[in-house]
């Protein structure tokens, strides 16, 4: 009996595990010649990128271990951020300080928005995925309830250059130009024609850190549990549902951080479309990376970061060259975005079910065996 | 003495498990769309020209919302998948424009043409949603995004060639909008019309949506229909007594995939264009919302589901913007709407009812 698979399986098994990486490095290497960049002009692309985005995706890791898959409901926690901007842009605070009171102000947002996503996701457990996309087309429409009819007579906003010419509500776009780049450019080093922010990176670096520490501490370790199976964790005397509502405010409060991080790089608020797509991207680039439903490292952000973002640089020149038409690229990476998080979903539930199956025949000669070892019993 | 103070306990109960079960969400939408109603002369709108309107969407939408059916009786949950179909009737109909037929026999071409691309399409995802029962909605959703997406591509590259569709500079790639006219435009709306001063039914997309809705009908009441209801609602159940589950939820994903293909032609009939591109994108919200309205769940439809649900969705749609512009000066009217259908689908969502599906 040899127990060790060959290599020739093991292979195999790997590509199936990586299936969606592998396909990626596979269109960014044929892209990246046929774009005709530069490797320099690629590479500051994807570093300016990297900072914008790796801490809004890392705010997915903590749902998925708590085993409520990816959090479509991070876009909750982008939408308070972004409330948080627009009233301290109105309040004319600039700067670093203005971001960080952005951050403060987006807490109790977020955390009543996180409180919210997790009673209702409670309520539908098992299908957490499609109701937290949902809960994002909901509350988009309380957004815009808030920030078009409610920003102006009811909370105030003074400055006509941010709010709308009818008196009430927000413009299309809320500029950031006395606080863009600001946390990108403060100890910002350049390496051979490359600008690293560092402070963003160092902010990413705590993050990264946190979320390592947090899966060590006693609630970590019951999110786990809870993601493992929610009614092993309950007889174990956890509170499942009070630890599900703890890992989404969590991640909704970390979204809104993020989101703050990720404007201040873009300079500007599109007030009622920065949000609305941004779960999508965030989560495209999480699964390019090789995550899945239920498992999600670092690693894995960062290598999606890198490898989804440089497939969306490339993607319309290369669409362009190869094709002739550069509407083609643009709907390319469109394709790609939504075919990745499509693959990635159907590999994960065939996954489930086969386990799912094979647990079942374990069980079933368990109990086989059970049943002649009575029998045996009972004759002798 | 005793029963006095009984009888009015024993109503009040009886209305609470009557709003329980009609749904306190559908409660509110049907008052607030009584409520329109009835404000809509104070504000100086014509009620015979709301009625007609309202007619006029629930017809052109009302097959997209029956689509929703098979698919929710076979257990695959609501149809988030629907802009696949889509892309069968836009398909159909684009082809039938670019072969040369015009007028009646165009829409008939469209829908002739675009049944076998729903019966491939459908029968590939039926196949997939095989594969991943207990996960259909959320790959649904992904489903119809990507090939929409795919699609955009393709009405790019595809050989069209007919002068009315392709851009006119540069000889290729479709529009992102057809005018219908000289075509399929109000072919059915135009069939026995009843026009009478402000009022205009159009007839026959209403009888066409009738004789569908008839049909399914029908369908789930034959051996079959039934089988495909046994499956949905005790899917261990219906594979005991020698049901075929994956042949039943394949054969409902197809019907699902047509009807939302013969729905889009009818749509675009009653508004005069295809529309391509990115517009199918988010077009299965106003259906499953409009279904869900109507008091379906996620496991239980029926063909009254369908018809009070589009009236529902489609009257608060084409009425808000009237009544509540008039009324307080503001369009608030998108705001209202999404919160209403997507409050809608999310109230089904958090129900407990997962019928035997396990």
């Amino acid at each position: 009996m040899n127990n060790k698979p060959s290599v020739g399986k093991r292979a195999l098994s790997f590509l199936g595990d990586n299936l969606v990486p592998i396909m990626f490095i596979i269109i960014c290497a044929v892209c990246i010649p046929v774009s005709g960049f530069s490797a320099s002009y690629l590479i500051n692309e994807i570093v300016t990128r990297m900072g914008r985005n790796i801490f809004l995706i890392l705010c997915l890791l903590i749902p998925i271990m708590s085993g409520m898959g990816l959090n479509f409901g991070m876009t909750l926690g982008a939408m308070a951020g972004e409330i948080a901007l627009i009233l301290v842009s109105d309040w004319q605070i600039w700067g670093i300080p203005g971001v960080v009171l952005a951050m403060i102000v987006s807490i109790p947002i977020a955390l009543l928005l996180g409180f919210f996503c997790g009673k209702l996701l409670n309520m539908s457990k098992g299908r957490e995925m499609i109701t937290s996309y949902i809960i994002s087309f909901f509350f988009n429409g309380l957004y815009q309830l808030l920030v078009l009819y409610m920003m102006g007579p009811i909370i105030p906003i003074k400055h006509s250059s941010i709010k709308l010419p009818r008196g009430y509500g927000i413009r299309n776009t809320v500029s950031l130009l006395n606080m863009r780049h600001c946390l990108d450019d403060a100890l910002a080093i350049t390496v051979g024609g490359v600008k690293i922010p560092v402070l963003t990176f160092v902010l990413i670096g705590l993050l990264c850190l946190f979320t390592v520490w947090f899966r060590k501490t006693k609630l970590g370790q019951d999110m786990r549990a809870v993601g493992q199976d929610m009614d092993v964790a309950r007889d174990a005397g956890i509170n499942v549902e009070k630890t599900r509502i703890i890992s989404i405010v969590m991640s909704t409060v970390l979204a809104g951080f993020g989101m703050i991080i990720y404007l201040q790089n873009m300079g500007n608020i599109a007030t009622y479309s920065s949000h609305s797509q941004i779960g999508m991207f965030c989560i495209a680039a999480l699964l390019v990376g090789g995550a899945s439903v239920d498992k999600a490292s670092i690693g894995n952000v960062f290598l999606g970061v890198i490898l989804f973002h440089t497939m969306f640089i490339v993607a319309p020149s290369a669409g362009a060259k190869i094709t002739g038409d550069s509407m083609i690229g643009e709907y390319f990476r469109v394709f790609v975005s939504y075919a990745i998080i499509t693959i990635a979903l159907v590999m994960y539930e065939t996954k489930k079910r086969k386990m799912k199956s094979r647990l079942g025949l374990q069980l079933q000669a368990d109990q086989a065996a059970e049943e002649a070892a009575g029998k045996a019993g009972a004759q002798g | 003495m005793n029963d006095n103070t009984l009888q009015p306990k024993s109503f009040g109960e009886r209305l609470r498990e009557g709003i329980a079960s009609f749904g306190l969400p559908r409660l509110i939408i049907a008052a607030f769309l009584l409520l329109l109603f009835i404000a809509a002369p104070f504000v100086g709108a014509n009620f015979l020209t709301q009625i007609s309107n309202v007619v006029n969407r629930f017809s052109w939408n009302a097959i997209l919302v029956l689509a929703m059916v098979p698919m929710i009786h076979s257990g695959c949950g609501l149809n988030f998948g629907l802009p696949l179909g889509i892309i069968s009737g836009l398909l159909g109909g684009t082809i039938s424009i670019e072969l040369g037929f015009t007028g009646a026999m165009s829409f008939v071409m469209a829908v002739v043409i675009a049944t076998p691309f729903a019966i491939v399409l459908g029968a590939g995802y039926g196949w997939l949603l095989n594969k991943i029962k207990g996960g259909e909605m959320m790959i649904a959703t992904y489903v119809g995004f990507s090939s929409v997406s795919f699609m955009c591509m393709m009405w790019l590259l595809l050989p069209y060639h007919s002068p009315t569709m392709v851009w006119g500079f540069a000889g290729k790639g479709l529009r992102t909008t057809i005018s219908l006219e000289g075509f399929y435009d109000k072919v059915l709306a135009n069939f026995l019309p009843i026009n009478i001063g402000n009022l205009s039914i159009p007839t026959g997309t209403l009888l066409f949506f009738a004789v569908l809705a008839f049909a399914m009908w029908a369908f789930l009441h034959t051996k079959t229909g039934t089988a495909m209801t046994a499956v949905g609602s005790n899917p261990t159940f219906a594979k005991a007594a020698g049901v075929n589950v994956d042949k039943m939820r394949l054969l409902s994903v197809v019907l699902s995939t047509w009807l939302a293909a013969v729905g889009i032609l009818v749509y675009e009939q009653g508004f005069g264009f295809i529309q391509l591109y990115m517009a199918p994108f988010y077009m299965a919200l106003p259906a499953v919302s409009a279904i869900l309205i109507g008091g379906a769940s996620v496991n239980k439809a029926s063909i009254a589901n369908v018809i009070i649900g589009t009236f529902l969705f489609q009257g608060i749609v084409t009425m808000t913007p009237t009544v509540m512009n008039s009324m307080i000066h503001m369009d608030m009217s998108e705001v209202i709407r999404v919160i209403a259908s997507q409050g809608m689908i999310l109230y089904a969502l958090t129900r407990k009812t997962e019928g035997g599906k396990k």
